[in-house]
């Protein structure tokens, strides 16, 4: 009976596996169908049926890419503008989400609601008055406009996220700790930060794939002195014209950084995302 | 000595510092196409006669670029010193005074070379609101060897007649082969720049003298019909997802034995990456003897927004890029094939340039349409493909979706057509064009 029981678990956990293999492959196929792309010519590149991986590879694409764009310019300002933006919404959130987690008031919760209907918005509602304010202060095409811009954008994001770890920290620490004799900066510094490490480092993380990825803000505030990858990319588009190659190559170029990125800090990013959820 | 250095360095980073006050960056916002593509390619001979502007482009989808400038010259967020638009553009803008006038270019320029209906396009109130850097227009494109086969000749301007006997002659379903492809996908300038065209040849129209929309008369209903009469026996299967770059693809493939759209096709079903290169022919878009062809008329054009602080450089970069000089100097570097056309008289009686075998073709089709006459009955608008108000996007797009859904077989033709009326009427009273 037992012996039939842990046949039925390996027959399972098999099942499970190829089918967590199969969806994280369906997921990932556009990622590699981009770059299988990047290296045909453009007549391959729109063959049908379209052929996977036995065809003539160039890599023709990027050199004319290189030679069209200047990469390093776009490369160096999304990543400011994603560290950037990221680092500065952290450094608002924490006392925010702080305050929201252990001081809790009786509208906490409208207070984190309110944040996130921010984010229900289109953008596009506000694109006007936004590029006014832009205008008048003299913020179009800049890097520190981005930043700012990118910053409120997701706020209530890493609000949420910070503010979910918070609550998994034991308030009693924290009392314990302001028993001790802890200024209400030293107990965040000291005492609250490193515990929320984990959290606060996937927060980071998938903040700075959120800001490099934002292609609404970026595309419209920016025009050439801080057009990060996403104009980069959007540059090898065209509804008239052959290009599906030349696209891919700047796609793969544009998200290369980041997956490089993720690939590293994945065990840090997965520790972060399920952080606190088994209770 | 170290003295004598020290002033040496002083100065010439003076210098070096004086060269970069002076020098004035303008920045162009453009569109992803081959000839704009080829045009930041020769900035550099642009700024050599010219050391005293520097150049900074922004190049961008069609419609990632349409939603950008708009919002720029609408708020007058002055991003940008010259924008690429297009004749959809212009006579809106040119209207609200959002561009600066072209007429005061010297005399180099030579206006009057500009080919009429394209300087007809974009000209308001008799002024010239953009400098036109590449016209276009549509025309068939067919397989010589399929027609051959079929035992038909294609005349030289063909009748909707001759392109329904020839789609029905050529189709060979079994072996992947469509007599005709046609756009399906929906969007403004998408399936109704190819509709609003036919249309045109069948004597419809969008709207009236008092604006009240037409789709409820018979010319819309007859143009619909063979449309979709054509598309359902004769065209390729999925046909209402399929824009440019699809049929493009098809056409390549040799699974089109007709195609009609943009001139600019013609260097691409010519060229490397297509199979059946060496068998095409091209014809004038067809008409219904109604004395309107069903083509259509673009320009991609460089303008300067109104409020620009470098109005001077920025019309010393549209007149270099859109001049005779500039046609010579991309001919000189790569051939006559590649010489952005479509927009000058001269172009076309170089000896040189007649010898491109789809260069008459293009001069015809643009000649023989009329921006401001579009159809059969007058109008009150502007535009061959389009009607030059700004609610024309939103509302072609949402009758473009009926008209897709039509050919998709999930809406019938006479429901598509008493829809797009009523949303039509509905856009229009808002919108303050109908009293």
């Amino acid at each position: 009976m037992p012996d039939m029981a842990r046949k039925t678990t390996t027959a399972r956990k098999a099942t499970v596996t190829a089918l967590a293999w199969t969806v994280g492959f369906l997921i990932f196929f556009p990622v590699l169908w981009t770059f299988l792309t990047s290296f045909k010519t453009e007549g391959e590149a729109i063959a049908a049926p379209p052929s996977f991986l036995f065809f003539d590879w160039t890599v023709e694409n990027y050199l004319t890419v290189n030679e069209r764009s200047d990469y390093p310019r776009h490369f160096w300002n999304s990543v400011v503008i994603a560290v950037g933006s990221t680092l500065l919404g952290v450094l608002i959130a924490i006392p925010a989400a702080w305050s929201l987690a252990f001081v809790p008031g009786r509208r906490t919760r409208d207070v984190l609601m309110w944040m996130l209907s921010t984010k229900m918005m289109p953008a596009v509602g506000v694109l006007v008055p936004m590029y006014l304010i832009f205008r008048d202060t003299g913020l179009l095409d800049t890097k520190s406009g981005l930043v700012g811009v990118l910053t409120l954008v997701n706020l209530p994001i890493i609000v949420w996220m910070l503010y979910t770890y918070f609550k998994e920290i034991p308030a009693e620490i924290l009392e314990a700790a302001r028993m001790d004799g802890a200024g209400l900066r030293s107990e965040i510094i000291y005492v609250l930060a490193p515990m929320a490490v984990p959290g606060i480092a996937s927060t980071i993380l998938l903040n700075i794939i959120l800001a490099w990825n934002e292609a609404f803000w970026t595309l419209n505030l920016a025009a050439a002195k801080a057009a990060p990858l996403t104009a980069f990319i959007a540059s090898y588009s065209s509804p008239e014209g052959l290009f599906y190659a030349k696209l891919s190559a700047a796609s793969t170029m544009a998200i290369a950084p980041i997956l490089i990125l993720g690939w590293f800090s994945q065990k840090q990013l997965v520790r972060g995302l399920t952080f606190g959820a088994v209770k | 000595m170290t003295l004598t250095l020290r002033a040496l360095l002083g100065a010439s980073v003076a210098a070096g510092l004086s060269t970069a006050a002076l020098a004035e960056t303008i920045t162009i916002a453009t569109v992803n196409n081959g000839d704009m593509i080829r045009m930041q390619g020769l900035t550099s001979e642009f700024t050599a006669a010219n050391p005293d502007i520097t150049v900074e482009w922004v190049t961008l989808e069609e419609n990632v670029l349409r939603q950008k400038v708009t919002t720029d010259i609408a708020t007058k967020g002055g991003q940008f010193d010259i924008m690429t638009i297009g004749t959809y553009e212009v006579p809106i803008w040119g209207k609200q005074g959002w561009l600066v006038s072209l007429n005061d270019l010297p005399a180099e320029f030579d206006i009057d070379d500009l080919l009429p209906a394209i300087r007809g396009g974009l000209t308001v109130d008799g002024n010239l609101y953009a400098a036109p850097f590449y016209g276009e227009s549509s025309m068939v494109m067919y397989r010589t060897d399929l027609m051959e086969k079929a035992g038909l000749t294609m005349p030289e301007a063909p009748t909707w007649a001759d392109i329904k006997a020839a789609a029905a002659a050529m189709t060979d379903k079994e072996n992947e082969i469509y007599g005709i492809c046609l756009r399906g996908k929906a969007g403004w300038g998408e399936n109704m720049a190819f509709l609003t065209a036919m249309s045109n040849s069948y004597g419809a129209r969008w709207f009236d003298m008092d604006w009240k929309p037409q789709f409820d008369g018979a010319a819309w209903k007859a143009t619909l019909t063979d449309y979709l009469d054509m598309m359902n026996n004769f065209g390729p299967p999925g046909a209402s997802n399929n824009g440019f770059n699809e049929n493009l693809a098809l056409f390549q493939q040799g699974k089109c034995g007709m195609w009609i759209d943009a001139t600019v096709a013609a260097s691409f079903v010519t060229g490397a990456d297509s199979t059946v290169a060496d068998k095409v022919g091209f014809a004038l878009a067809p008409d219904n003897g109604l004395g309107r062809r069903s083509n259509w008329l673009w320009a991609w054009s460089l303008a300067i927004p109104a409020g620009t602080q470098k109005e001077a450089s920025a019309k010393k970069f549209v007149e270099w890029a859109t001049s005779k000089a500039y046609l010579e100097l991309v001919a000189s570097k790569e051939g006559w094939a590649n010489v952005p056309p479509g927009t000058r008289t001269s172009l076309y009686e170089n000896p040189e340039y007649a010898k491109i075998p789809f260069a008459k073709m293009t001069l015809d089709s643009i000649n023989s349409a009329d921006p401001t006459n579009p159809t059969v009955d007058p109008v009150p608008y502007v535009g061959v493909q389009f009607v030059a108000i700004p609610e024309f996007q939103g509302l072609a797009t949402a009758v473009g979706q009926q008209f897709s859904a039509a050919l998709a077989g999930t809406t019938s033709l006479d429901d598509a057509l008493k829809n797009s009326q009523d949303l039509a009427i509905r856009e229009m009273t808002k919108a303050g064009y109908i009293k």
